[in-house]
């Protein structure tokens, strides 16, 4: 009896199984009908903005594959309210951190494809060139303040930035502040860290005084896990590449000599050595780890970007308690650097959706550069910094938080912002490469020529490989 | 016995259908897609047989590949032997053995990727107090895959070996024993022979596994340092997905891995079946 009543258990599951499949389908027609008559219904409804927007807004779908985790609700609760205007149905899905060209890879080679995506610069762009709908003659493209802000493949316009980024070295100006009031302080205040040679001053007197100051070290541990070795294997590289392409007059090449790289060396010797751990530990601490370590206040310094104030700031440090620094790494001139400003997040519309997905699409991000709402989302409750000229019209449309202040202040205040040269970077190969050489390197397993041999060696292999040399 | 002949297609047509379109066709289109280059499974373009002379230029893989046959080695060895140890001693009659065996069964029930991320906290955290962690060199993180398989597996290979334990005969045993046989013998010459039907099984498991590991790879040390902890499966992932352009390459690393999983559990199969005898 037993054995009859199990059978015919599993009998049902299998059977439940085999017919999931069929009913999402039905599920997702059902949306689809129900969308189409939404709009119908939004045609005829009396808001003139919604109907202004639901005019040409398309009979298309919009579906979003969103970059930044930090942002996903935002989005989701953006594309609903559009949706309520329009009837137009937006789909946002979010990719989990460091993922996304996996989840982009997949999720393009189904049916419904994402109709907006976005790549993270020329690199990026090359693998998805065939994909991208040119945006030249768009309202979006239109709203764009200069050409320095789109990816352009001869005239089509493939991407367009949506967001302006900027990093450097986050401090802690409650600490700074204590640190300056201590007897034989090396500095008089944070203004005066104007060059490689005094920050490592400061660093080191810091993590000499870690103690008296009640720090862990001077700077948030420099994690090399995957959550967090970007900030160094990317985010710091750029520096010696960056004056090198300067000294060059050079946007990109195909071989890079690494002339700055002592510079590289002598600012990774001073994360890793004035840290919050021990440098064998590195290979394990997080993104979370270093965030958590400057929110908590046991680091004075932090290297990371304007798209972080949510992460420093939930564990009570205020907008008071933030500043943020270039990153000195001994370059000549550099009392004239700023911080490093740009951008690693483009639209790009999918080409292979349905010419009316294309125009809902279209339709969708003029909206969310050019509507009220939009606007608002995108500058304050999102944060970005935008190169849209629409926000320009009203201050409530920039967005605020002390770290993109530290960044307008030096823009002001006549100093050189650094270019994100790492787009050009050749490939991901290339920086996992020169990561895992600079975490073996930290910890002692390795020497810095392999730095060099990675950084050097593996740019002109990479970039060969990925141009098909 | 007629009239299950007579419907047997429609019993079959369920199963034969979910295996046509979840196994035969997506293996046929991922042979296919190995000689083709491809950003998406969709724009492929057919190139002959560049990926496969990429695989071998690529030291990643090679290092996988070594990496892999060491670790299939060591884990069947202790699991095996460790599921045998304890199988036997679960099998003699003392107390608790119902709860001794459930207890060691559990690991089996929880995940891979879970799995991955306790032990890299127990891991670690032992690790601390020699400053180091499980990403400091491969060899750590090879060792942390053994203990973790071991512990993993071991409850059900012992499941498997105590069924075939509990299937030996009783007057074999006490025929060798009457016989004067030492334990050592019996055990040897008697048990061990009329257990080969369970060894064969639990050495193709195990040594499928070991070579087909990957989220608790993934979990444990995900390739650091320097992709040098990467098994076959995981050096596969992250060419397919990780490398722009390579997406081909990592198909063929997969079609090449899958003729070796196989021609490798085929001979054990060979090897162990011939060792098996008529009860």
């Amino acid at each position: 009896m037993k054995k009859k009543i199990v059978c015919a258990m599993m009998c049902v599951a299998m059977v439940a199984t085999s017919l999931v499949g069929c009913g999402s389908k039905a599920d997702d027609t059902a949306t689809d009908n129900a969308g189409t008559e939404t709009t119908d219904d939004a045609a005829g409804d009396d808001a003139a903005a919604a109907d202004d927007a639901a005019a040409n807004a398309g009979s298309g779908k919009v579906y979003y594959l969103n970059f930044k985790p930090e942002q996903a609700e935002a989005w989701q609760d953006l594309a609903a309210s559009y949706t309520d205007q329009t009837g137009v149905e937006v789909v946002v899905e979010t990719a989990a951190s460091g993922t996304y060209e996996d989840t982009l890879k997949s999720e393009m080679a189904k049916s419904e494809a994402p109709t907006l995506f976005q790549v993270n610069g020329p690199v990026g762009l090359a693998n998805w060139k065939d994909y991208c709908y040119d945006l030249s003659g768009t309202a979006l493209y239109d709203q764009v303040k200069s050409d320095d802000f789109v990816l352009k493949d001869g005239d089509a316009v493939q991407g367009i930035a949506y967001v302006i980024e900027t990093y450097g070295i986050i401090y802690n100006v409650k600490l700074m502040q204590e640190y300056c009031a201590m007897d034989g302080a090396v500095v008089a205040s944070a203004d005066e860290i104007n060059s490689f040679d005094t920050l490592k001053a400061v660093a080191d007197d810091i993590q000499a005084k870690k103690d008296e100051l009640g720090v862990l070290g001077a700077f948030a541990s420099a994690g090399m896990d995957s959550s967090s070795d970007w900030r160094f294997k990317t985010h710091l590289a750029n520096l010696p590449i960056y004056y090198e392409y300067k000294d060059k007059g050079i946007g990109s090449t195909d071989a890079i000599e690494g002339t700055y790289l002592d510079n590289y060396k002598q600012i990774w010797d001073l994360y890793i050595t004035d840290s919050t751990c021990d440098k064998a530990l590195l290979s394990s601490k997080t993104g979370e780890d270093a965030a958590a370590e400057f929110a908590c206040g046991d680091a004075v310094f932090y290297q990371n970007g304007t798209w972080a104030y949510g992460d420093i700031t939930a564990d009570g440090l205020t907008d008071d308690d933030l500043g943020m620094l270039p990153i000195y790494i001994g370059a000549p001139g550099e009392e004239n650097q700023g911080l490093c400003t740009g951008s690693e997040n483009y639209w790009c519309v999918n080409k292979n959706a349905s010419e009316e997905d294309i125009q809902s699409t279209l339709a969708f991000l003029e909206w969310v550069v050019t509507s009220d709402e939009g606007r608002d989302c995108l500058a304050n409750t999102m944060g970005f910094t935008t190169p849209f000229k629409a926000f320009d019209e009203d201050v409530k449309y920039k967005a605020q938080n002390p770290l993109i202040s530290a960044a307008d202040g030096y823009v002001a205040a006549g100093k050189t912002s650094v270019a994100w040269c790492f787009t050009s970077m050749p490939s991901e190969t290339w920086k996992n490469g020169v990561g895992a050489a600079l975490t073996e390197y930290a910890q002692g397993t390795g020497d810095w020529d392999a730095v060099k041999t990675a950084f050097v060696d593996g740019w002109a292999t990479e970039y060969a490989a990925a141009n098909g040399q | 016995m007629k009239s299950l002949k007579k419907y047997s297609p429609v019993f079959v047509l369920p199963t034969f259908a979910a295996f046509m379109i979840g196994f035969i066709l997506p293996f046929i289109a991922g042979i296919y897609l190995s000689f083709c280059k491809f950003t998406t499974v969709q724009d492929a373009k057919f190139v002959g047989f560049s990926n496969y002379t990429k695989i071998f230029q690529d030291d990643t893989f090679v290092h996988a590949l070594w990496y892999t046959i060491l670790f299939t080695i060591v884990s069947v060895i202790t699991i095996n032997l460790f599921a045998f140890i304890i199988a036997s001693f679960l099998t003699k009659a003392m107390k608790g053995t119902n709860l001794f065996r459930t207890v060691f069964f559990m690991p089996n029930l929880i995940g891979g990727i879970i799995l991955g991320w306790i032990w890299q906290l127990i891991i670690n955290g032992v690790l601390l107090y020699f400053n180091r962690t499980i990403t400091y060199s491969e060899v750590y993180g090879f060792w942390g895959l053994i203990v973790l398989m071991n512990w993993q597996q071991i409850g059900y290979m012992m499941i498997i070996y105590i069924a075939g334990i509990q299937n030996i005969p009783g007057d074999l045993i006490e025929a060798a024993q009457i016989d004067g046989a030492s334990k050592w013998q019996t055990l040897i010459k008697v048990k061990i022979p009329m257990l080969m039907p369970s060894i064969t099984i639990c050495t193709f498991l195990t040594m499928t596994n070991g070579f087909k590991l990957f989220d608790q790879n993934l979990a444990l040390t995900g390739g650091a340092p320097s992709e040098k902890s990467q098994l076959l499966a995981l050096n596969i992932f992250e060419t397919f997905y990780g490398r722009n352009g390579w997406e081909g390459v990592g198909q063929a690393k997969a079609v090449v891995f899958c003729i070796l999983v196989i021609a490798i559990a085929m001979v054990q199969l060979k090897a162990t079946r011939s060792k098996e005898v008529q009860q």
